[in-house]
């Protein structure tokens, strides 16, 4: 990659987490609001196991889903921190 | 030995040892009192936020408000909201605030809407939210020591005072910190060890949250047969039972995930970690070990609750004779949790929907946790094990939250506002100060509860969204974003949450005094009061970028300010 002003790599550096926060953000919401509350109804009707589905969102799942997204989110980030040579020194 | 010395003897050894870390990590700089020095593992200071977050309310009284009070699918909104939140913190606040690298949540929101009146608008903000919170922490230790060490309240109280007073003081950060750590792996075990007997004894599987999807002996599942057990007494159905409406329910879910986030005591846990990388990381780890309890406790609901129905009522239409009924049941009618009144006079417990004829006419939320080893017929080391556990958990909440309280005092107040002119050794001393003074004032609150303590801590939560959360999202977000604004919207979101509790449920919780009474009718789109912070929310979001509208553009130093912490490596021009 050429190298590159720092304020313009600073300008992608925000927009490509912005896009992220947005993308991860949105399974956020689908998966508590969206399948734990607003649709909980119709995803019951299936079954995991002994759970109802929409139940076992609600209750297990959305938990699960936030884990995965924080961490996904760490890693993203730190892959782009690289990419753009926007990583701290190590403390 | 008794059940009573076992439970002293694990209780002390638990002290003993918070005291022994104590000693080791006192704190000889401000920037250790505040922050720790900056130098904590993520997956330690993740650790410590658990212990932090997980209060005495979620150790001993969340199982039975999702298997009791919300009647299963509509506890969902606290395992929801008060996880969820995390996602923000991580994405949103977190790593941006780390990079800013000072004490205090006011402090940022005085410096970057460069205003003395933003940081003391924030420190009352703080002080409100925090001061609800930890006066039922304090509660919770004293209950905890009267019911399992059979001290009366105030000895229990006054002993835990004695011991956060002692790390909080002595270390602040840096000692809350190692000794939070220690009171997390207290609490998880004294949690999950029962949970998994009472899974092995109900469904033969040992992960409990597994054995909550899973068959009962006689091959039926385990939700399936509570859900048609309830059915029969009356009850709605445990899987699908909505708290008030789908609007309701997400409008409180949503509260307590903008109230997490915002919240002051949790987001200065992730000022003492080393880089930005580290605090994002550090807010997944958080959630995992928060998650362990998180996702054990509506098991512990469901299967606490089967117990009891089947404990009454052994198959349909026989009911549990007054006489025969177990020990543990006994013990603690005696503590005022349970309590049965035989209105029909035949001998016989009949618990039902219908308060009518319903005979159980006590049945409080803790129950669920509290009796659960009994229950199960565990061994006494294993009760002993959840009441220094419930006090793992209060103490170590009640001292993250003192430690916000004295640190806006001490730094935000004294050095940052009325005397900028104060050493670091005086501001430590200052510091420690503002701490005893904290405790004592918690306690003080513990031993004379004012009327409203029992419904705030769900108030703080819709505090802290109306009012914290949206200035620090819309500060790091936005370099529009004026003073003026901010000011005015945090005292907008403030007071249109406080309005809308208050005319419900009384001005300062006095009996009487609302305006409007407490009922789903008069509820604005059916939305209860504790599910308010949203709209809160949505206001002060309103308030704030309508007023920056029409007033002066932030200097330029605030608006490199907010480029500054966007990033992990500083550009150099500040």
């Amino acid at each position: 990659m050429q190298p590159e002003n720092p304020e313009v790599l600073r300008e992608i550096y925000w927009r490509e987490n912005r896009r992220w926060m947005l993308i991860l953000g949105a399974i956020w919401f689908l998966v508590s609001l969206g399948c734990g509350v607003l649709w909980v109804e119709p995803l019951n009707q299936f079954q995991l196991g002994g759970f109802k589905l929409g139940f076992w969102f609600a209750q297990q799942g959305a938990i699960y889903v936030f884990i995965l997204l924080i961490f996904v989110y760490a890693r993203l980030m730190a892959r782009l921190e690289k990419r753009l040579g926007l990583e701290e020194p190590e403390a | 030995m008794t059940l009573t010395e076992t439970t002293y003897w694990v209780v002390g050894a638990s002290f003993a040892l918070y005291i022994l870390i104590a000693i080791r990590s006192r704190a000889g700089t401000t920037q250790e009192f505040y922050v720790a020095g900056k130098g904590i593992h993520p997956v330690a200071n993740g650790m410590a936020t658990a212990a932090d977050w997980m209060s005495a309310a979620s150790f001993i009284s969340m199982a039975g408000l999702i298997g009791l009070s919300y009647n299963g699918y509509g506890g969902s909104v606290f395992l929801m909201g008060w996880t969820g939140g995390y996602v923000l913190l991580a994405m949103l606040i977190a790593p941006y605030l780390r990079k800013y690298g000072k004490f205090t949540v006011p402090e940022f929101i005085g410096d970057r809407y460069y205003s003395d009146t933003a940081r003391v608008v924030a420190v009352v903000c703080l002080i409100i939210c925090s001061v609800t919170y930890v006066i039922g922490q304090m509660k919770g230790i004293g209950v905890a020591f009267s019911r399992f060490l059979e001290t009366d309240y105030e000895t229990g109280l006054f002993s835990g005072m004695v011991i956060v007073f002692f790390y909080a003081v002595l270390g602040g950060m840096k000692g809350i910190t190692y000794t939070q750590i220690a009171q997390f792996c207290v609490l998880i075990f004294a949690y999950t060890v029962p949970a998994i007997f009472i899974s092995l004894q109900l469904t033969g599987q040992p992960i409990p949250q597994l054995g909550l999807g899973s068959t009962l002996a006689d091959g039926t599942y385990l939700l399936q047969k509570l859900d048609q057990t309830l059915l029969d007494l009356g009850f709605q159905e445990y899987t699908t039972s909505v708290r008030g409406s789908t609007l309701n329910m997400a409008a409180f879910t949503a509260s307590l995930m903008i109230g997490t986030a915002g919240l002051p005591h949790v987001i200065i846990r992730f000022f003492t970690v080393p880089t930005v990388s580290a605090a994002r990381t550090s807010a997944g780890w958080a959630l995992v070990f928060i998650a362990i309890l998180y996702t054990t406790a509506p098991a512990v609901a469901a299967m606490a609750r089967l117990n009891i129905l089947q404990t009454l009522q052994p198959e349909p239409g026989q009911h549990l004779a007054i006489e025969e009924r177990p020990e543990w049941f006994r013990n603690w009618e005696r503590t005022g949790l349970l309590g049965i009144e035989d209105k029909n006079r035949d001998g016989l417990i009949q618990y039902s929907a219908d308060p009518e004829t319903n005979e159980l006419v006590k049945l409080d939320n803790d129950i669920l946790v509290l009796a659960n080893p009994e229950i199960a017929k565990l061994p006494h080391w294993v009760i002993a094990l959840v009441a220094a556990g419930g006090l793992a958990a209060a103490l170590s909440t009640a001292a993250g939250l003192l430690l916000a309280i004295s640190s806006a005092i001490s730094h935000d107040l004294m050095k940052r506002t009325w005397m900028p002119d104060i050493s670091e050794r005086q501001e430590l001393m200052a510091s420690r100060l503002a701490m005893a003074a904290a405790v004592l004032g918690a306690g003080y609150l513990g031993l004379n509860p004012p009327g409203f303590a029992a419904g705030t801590v769900a108030l703080a939560f819709g505090l802290a969204a109306s009012s914290l959360f949206p200035a620090l999202f819309l500060g790091i977000f936005s370099k529009r974003v004026t003073r003026e604004g901010a000011v005015l919207g945090m005292l907008a979101g403030l007071g249109v949450t406080l309005t809308y509790v208050f005319q419900h449920k009384g001005i300062m919780f006095i009996p009487g005094t609302q305006f409007l009474g407490d009922l789903p009718p008069n509820w604005f789109f059916g939305i209860e009061p504790n599910a308010f912070g949203v709209v809160g929310a949505l206001v002060n979001f309103a308030v704030t970028l309508g007023v920056t509208r029409i007033t002066q553009p932030p200097p330029v130093e605030v608006q490199q300010l907010v480029e500054e912490i966007r990033v992990p490596v500083s550009s150099g021009h500040l």
